[in-house]
């Protein structure tokens, strides 16, 4: 166990993987001076140019060609800087790597891991802040991962290295930072929900950096005797509907919380199940907590207005209780 | 041509692919329009039989090949069954793709055939990837990489392009100018001075060769592909060559100038011209008409017995989506 930050416990996770298969290699922008969040730093000194190449600002070419090298046997890492250039290559990532496996029935596989940071930072407004994670579980074929802790950063980057479909791997901007421990000799099961706290009164659904705003939450709320369950997804496909499921039934009271925003959120695909399976049972106890349907501002006032805080998960639930 | 030097047993060969395309296309065509057996829309390259023949010839069976909606005719050139590729056209068992890809999504990775593609474009960058795949793990391998006309004016032209010049990459670039993209005259909507003088823009060595002669295609692909497996750099070749029929089976063409394909089909049908060059260094009529006849029977046996194979099986619907994850929310 070791105390180590979001952005370290990834590299770890990286360079850990690059020295067990020498057909992990990473592209992108920017990596051979560690990429712009330093995520990548000292990994060329160890691997070389080959192996943790500097793209042009290709983003098409970068998702295209990495797809190609995977259909002829490596493993490659994808960087796309900000999850909002990834949309320069959405043919590529939903059309073509989403695709493969079954269009060409079962003869060719996609291990690909495609890393987008995403989320709020600081004023960096409407095209550097989106959290368009709810849009990829939308596209058969791939996985969706958010993860919220150093932990998490290092075990499901790990799991989703070795695992061979393509992973769009979503880490929060804001976190680079966020100190934890980290067990390397734990494992992540992808599609396993972590309960973060434990609690008989209300369900918090939530993920990436929202999660922890979850499990803040969770703690003013102990002070006033409400017990809240907070279950965080990390991965929104697969997710894990049992262990949602199982909360829901034991405390009859829901609140999904995400950043991004709500309409059409995965926190609306959290309640349809909830609802198809134990709906009576919640007597429309239910709230979703996500973004206004607005775009993010520069100024911080504004930029604000677009937050899920939570302060605003604690309402949310004392309203339930009522 | 110089006779003295000329390779009649490569000559047949390609003579015998190029019959052999035709004859799938045409049984294919049948298949569609007479039988309704083919559901869904298929692209034939009719009048385009050189440049697969001709590109395809020097490749060995582990060199790859990424190639568009256009593309029954590389994927027979490159050495896939066409039994499994007719049973991929009708989607049924036993498809080159288990039926769940289509004529638009062939592909036969057991020839490193790695896909045509539905998206105008799209695998010019995938192409460029799985060169800078075979160069990451230390292969001898050359990516061949076949677009059209059209695709020269989408976003990954320029992307795939430059990438293959920056890592250096063993590929080489086939633009199959067939003239037309869809309805459209492709020139009415290019800018500049065409794909070749965009490609030597970004740094690639180029060549502009009939595409309706087979025989200079193959001199030609194989010099070049000699070159690059030996550590050279990417290339680009500029195929001009002529789309006989229309964008689908279905379209008419009735676009074009009057006159001009059927004056394409007199004078530069790429097969009638291997034809009179065989003729010319001796080869028989009946040699000749034997291999047509040949590439026919094994064509229409082709469409019979994929005609009389099954759909797939129900439960394939739902494999190979991905490994993780249930594709059926009901089946929770
Ligand atoms: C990105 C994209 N845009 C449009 C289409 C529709 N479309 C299919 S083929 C085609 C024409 C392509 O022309 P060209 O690249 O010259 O290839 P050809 O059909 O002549 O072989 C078009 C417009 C498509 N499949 N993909
Ligand atoms: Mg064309």
């Amino acid at each position: 166990m070791a105390v180590m930050n979001y952005s370290d416990a990834a590299r770890k996770a990286v360079r850990e993987a690059m020295r067990a298969d020498d057909a992990v290699w990473c592209v992108g922008e920017d990596l051979g001076r560690g990429g712009v969040f330093g995520q990548y730093r000292g990994l060329q000194d160890e691997f070389g140019p080959a192996r943790i190449a500097d793209a042009p600002i290709s983003e098409a070419a970068i998702m295209g060609a990495a797809f190609g090298a995977a259909m002829v046997g490596t493993r490659p890492i994808v960087e796309m800087r900000f999850s909002d250039f990834a949309l320069c290559a959405v043919d590529e990532l939903v059309n073509q790597i989403a695709k493969a496996r079954y269009m060409f029935g079962g003869q060719s596989r996609a291990p690909m891991v495609i890393r987008q940071p995403m989320g709020m930072w600081r004023s960096s407004a409407a095209q550097h802040s989106q959290s368009l994670e709810s849009w990829y579980t939308h596209a058969p074929g791939l996985i969706v991962i958010c993860p919220s802790t150093p932990q998490d950063n290092y075990s499901l980057l790990k799991a989703a290295i070795e695992c061979d479909d393509p992973v769009v791997y979503f880490e929060h901007k804001n976190m680079w930072g966020l100190d934890g421990d980290v067990d390397t000799a734990e494992a992540a099961v992808i599609g396993e929900a972590r309960t973060r706290t434990h609690g008989d009164d209300v369900t918090i659904v939530s993920w990436s950096q929202t999660a922890n705003f979850a499990v803040e939450a969770a703690e003013t709320l102990a002070g006033e005797g409400i017990g809240a369950q907070v279950v965080d997804l990390r991965s929104l496909w697969p997710w894990d509907k049992n262990a949602v499921l199982d909360s829901v039934n034991k405390t009859g009271r829901l609140i999904v919380a995400h950043e991004s925003v709500a309409v059409g959120g995965f926190g609306a695909e959290v309640v349809a199940i909830v609802s198809e399976k134990v709906g009576a049972a919640l007597h429309g106890r239910v709230r979703r907590l996500g973004a206004p349907r607005a775009l993010i501002a520069y100024a911080p006032n504004l930029e604000n207005k677009m937050r899920v805080t939570a302060e605003m998960i604690v309402d949310a639930a004392r309203d339930l209780m009522q | 041509m110089n006779q003295a030097n000329f390779d009649r047993e490569r000559g047949v060969k390609l003579l015998t692919t190029m019959e052999r395309i035709r004859a799938f296309e045409e049984n294919a065509v049948l298949a569609a329009e007479r039988d309704k057996l083919v559901l869904g829309a298929i692209h034939p390259s009719f009048g385009q039989e050189a440049a697969a023949a001709g590109v395809l010839w020097p490749l060995r069976t582990d060199d790859y090949l990424i190639s568009t909606h256009r593309g029954h005719g590389h994927t027979l050139a490159k050495g896939a069954d066409p039994i499994a590729m007719m049973r991929e056209l009708l989607g049924r068992e036993g498809g080159c793709c288990g039926g769940k890809g289509g004529s638009m999504h062939i592909a036969d990775f057991n020839v490193n055939m790695l896909g045509a593609n539905g998206v105008v474009g799209a695998n010019i960058t995938i192409g460029a990837g799985a060169a800078h795949g075979v160069k990451l793990q230390g292969g001898d391998q050359v990516v061949v990489d076949i677009f059209g006309d059209g695709a020269a004016n989408r976003g990954p032209f320029l992307e795939g392009l430059n990438w293959a010049v920056v890592f250096q990459l063993p590929i080489i670039f086939v633009c199959e100018d067939n003239q037309y993209a869809a309805t459209t005259k492709t020139t009415s909507v290019t800018g500049g001075d065409g794909p070749a003088a965009r490609a030597a823009s970004l740094g690639l060595t180029t060549q502009t060769l009939d595409g309706n002669d087979v025989e200079a295609i193959t001199d030609a692909v194989t010099e070049t592909i000699t070159r690059i497996r030996n550590g050279g750099k990417p290339e680009f070749l500029h195929v001009v060559t002529y789309r006989q029929k229309g964008h689908t089976s279905f379209d008419q063409a009735a676009y074009r100038p009057d006159g001009e394909a059927d004056k394409q089909m007199a004078d530069n049908d790429p097969i009638q011209r291997q034809k009179n060059v065989l003729a010319a260094v001796g080869v028989a009529a009946d040699e000749m008409q034997a291999i047509h006849d040949a590439a026919q029977a094994e064509m229409a046996s082709a469409l019979q017995t994929a005609a009389d194979t099954p759909f797939p099986d129900e439960a394939l619907a739902f494999t190979d989506v991905q490994d993780v994850g249930s594709p059926v929310v009901e089946a929770f």
